[in-house]
């Protein structure tokens, strides 16, 4: 059952991992894979997790029992009650973990404008924060963000003490590989390569200079089990595929 | 009374809040209504969805306040992301958070409200006049003090009211649209069903009574009036006409027709206009 596991598939396991360790918190997964991820980690390794309809309500482990009820006001709340850990988008991200999904080009005039400053911010710096980019390339990983709305470590670093109170980067998981920011001065690196895919492929696709070890590990396998549940359980339409095309 | 009167009482240059979010329970009846005045150089604050892509559409917003805009199912709202592109409306761009509890600080008659989002982001950045206020207590945190979003107008659309303003949410989410109404001078609240208060009680527990006729100044009847966002559980999105709007936005000459063909004449001409359209995709 093994055989045959796809880039899609690594990607979910990877965004599972994610949220491994966390404990009781609600997972908020943006994008289709991290929402069959944060299902994933729930349903094996992570069950005390807490999960949304994607609305107003808290589902439990049975998918359609509703066990609480998260209105927006209610979630704001939550978000800045620490206990939340946010797997965002990025329409740009920088080296020190500065994201974008505002707009593009100059801010009083944009290029392209996009959804917003949203919940970025508050997310940040309230509780740990994650990152899905289903296209590694060099339009989102840039050297500097046109708009800082996800705070990274230097403009925190740069800030009054408060905003470094409950700051914590976690992850960043693309296509190709999974980041963090377990280096000296906090800026990103490769803790794991998908398998197949070559460290000048993902320096290729990264418009910043990125250190990649010699002996950078591949993503681990998905389990046999994890792969069920993904493929018959969570996602069996394959959303997952959409996103991540083989 | 009528939307018209409703937005009879709206003046150009006024500040306007508009409750729902995103493209959910928008008072878009009293939006349309807005459209057909003469009135403009609003100040919109908003959890924005086509209500902000509409007014933008038609030219009347000076300045937006809001976090973002979005269709929900379909990301970006268009008329948003054009008027910006073109340079054409000001943006006061605030984090979710920092709109709640401006809301909220008008709502409590405060000057500002502490909060801890917006520091080290470029909200402080395009917002110059945001300030810091720093916590007298022996934390000495240095926070940020989200100034009161204080409106003259707030518009909203709940499932039911009664006469005197009273207003109850059946769905899922009350939004904002308590702190929108009690945070305007005058508020006006739109419905699918004007109900005798007796009827309150068998439609939902008594904490569905999200909004109290002390901070609402006129009531309208407006059936469908969130159309084509969702009212839930009267109806959800109209996903059909609402991928018409965003691919009209898309062109100029597709704009013009989709304007003249459903928000040339009047509340009921759109609700015909609206049911032909469902037809032909039948």
């Amino acid at each position: 059952m093994t055989g045959g596991v796809t880039r899609a598939e690594y990607c979910v396991m990877a965004c599972a991992e994610a949220w491994r360790g966390d404990g009781e918190v609600l997972a908020a997964p943006m994008g289709a894979v991290p929402r069959i991820g944060a299902r994933l980690a729930k349903l094996t390794f992570a069950p005390e997790l807490m999960l949304t309809d994607g609305e107003a309500m808290i589902v439990g482990g049975d998918p359609e029992a509703v066990e609480g009820w998260l209105p927006y006001r209610a979630h704001l709340g939550l978000v800045t009650g620490g206990r939340r850990h946010v797997m965002m988008g990025a329409s740009q991200l920088d080296r020190h973990g500065n994201q974008n999904i505002s707009c593009i080009g100059d801010w009083k005039r944009p290029v392209r404008q996009l959804l917003g400053v949203r919940g970025a911010p508050v997310n940040t710096l309230n509780h740990p924060t994650s990152y899905w980019v289903p296209r590694h390339s060099r339009r989102v990983f840039v050297e500097r963000v046109d708009m800082v709305c996800g705070v990274g470590h230097d403009r925190v670093a740069a800030a009054t003490p408060a905003a470094a109170r409950f700051h914590d980067l976690r992850c960043v998981v693309t296509d190709l590989a999974v980041l963090d920011f377990a280096t000296p001065d906090r800026t990103l690196r490769v803790r794991s390569l998908h398998p197949g895919v070559t460290a000048d492929a993902v320096r290729e696709a990264t418009g910043f200079p990125l250190d990649i070890a010699d002996d950078v590990p591949c993503t681990r396998e998905p389990t046999p089990a994890e792969l069920r549940l993904i493929r018959e359980v969570i996602d069996p339409e394959g959303a997952r595929e959409r996103e991540v095309p083989s | 009374m009528t939307a018209e009167e409703a937005v009879g009482r709206i003046r150009s240059g006024m500040t306007v809040g508009i409750g729902g979010w995103g493209s959910r329970r928008k008072p878009m009846a009293l939006v349309r209504a807005l459209l057909r005045s003469g009135v403009g150089d609003l100040t919109v604050v908003s959890f924005g969805g086509p209500d902000v892509g509409l007014l933008a559409a038609a030219g009347k917003i000076r300045r937006l306040v809001t976090a973002f805009a979005t269709l929900d199912s379909i990301p970006l709202e268009p008329h948003f992301r054009a008027a910006r592109e073109r340079g054409e409306i000001e943006l006061t761009e605030l984090d979710e958070a920092m709109m709640m509890w401006g809301l909220t600080a008008a709502v409590h008659r405060l000057p500002f409200l502490p909060v801890r989002a917006g520091l080290g982001s470029d909200v402080m950045t395009v917002n110059p006049g945001l300030r810091t206020v720093t916590s007298p207590y022996e934390d000495g945190e240095e926070l940020v003090a989200v100034p009161a979003l204080r409106l003259d107008v707030a518009l909203v659309h709940l499932n039911r009211a009664d006469a005197r303003g009273n207003g109850q949410y059946l769905g899922p989410d009350p939004y904002f649209d308590d702190l929108f109404c009690e945070a305007a001078a005058e508020a006006y609240l739109s419905c699918e069903r004007v109900v005798a208060t007796a009827e309150f009680a068998g439609a939902g527990g008594p904490q569905t009574l999200l909004v109290k006729r002390h901070a609402v100044t006129g009531v309208i009847e407006a059936p469908g009036g969130a159309h084509f966002t969702s009212c839930v559980p009267d109806y959800g999105r109209d996903e059909a006409f609402q991928g018409a709007y965003a691919k009209a936005a898309a062109d100029p000459e597709a704009w013009r027709e989709f304007t003249r063909r459903f928000l040339s004449g009047d509340e009921e001409r759109y609700r015909a206009a609206v049911a032909a359209f469902g037809r032909e995709g039948a």
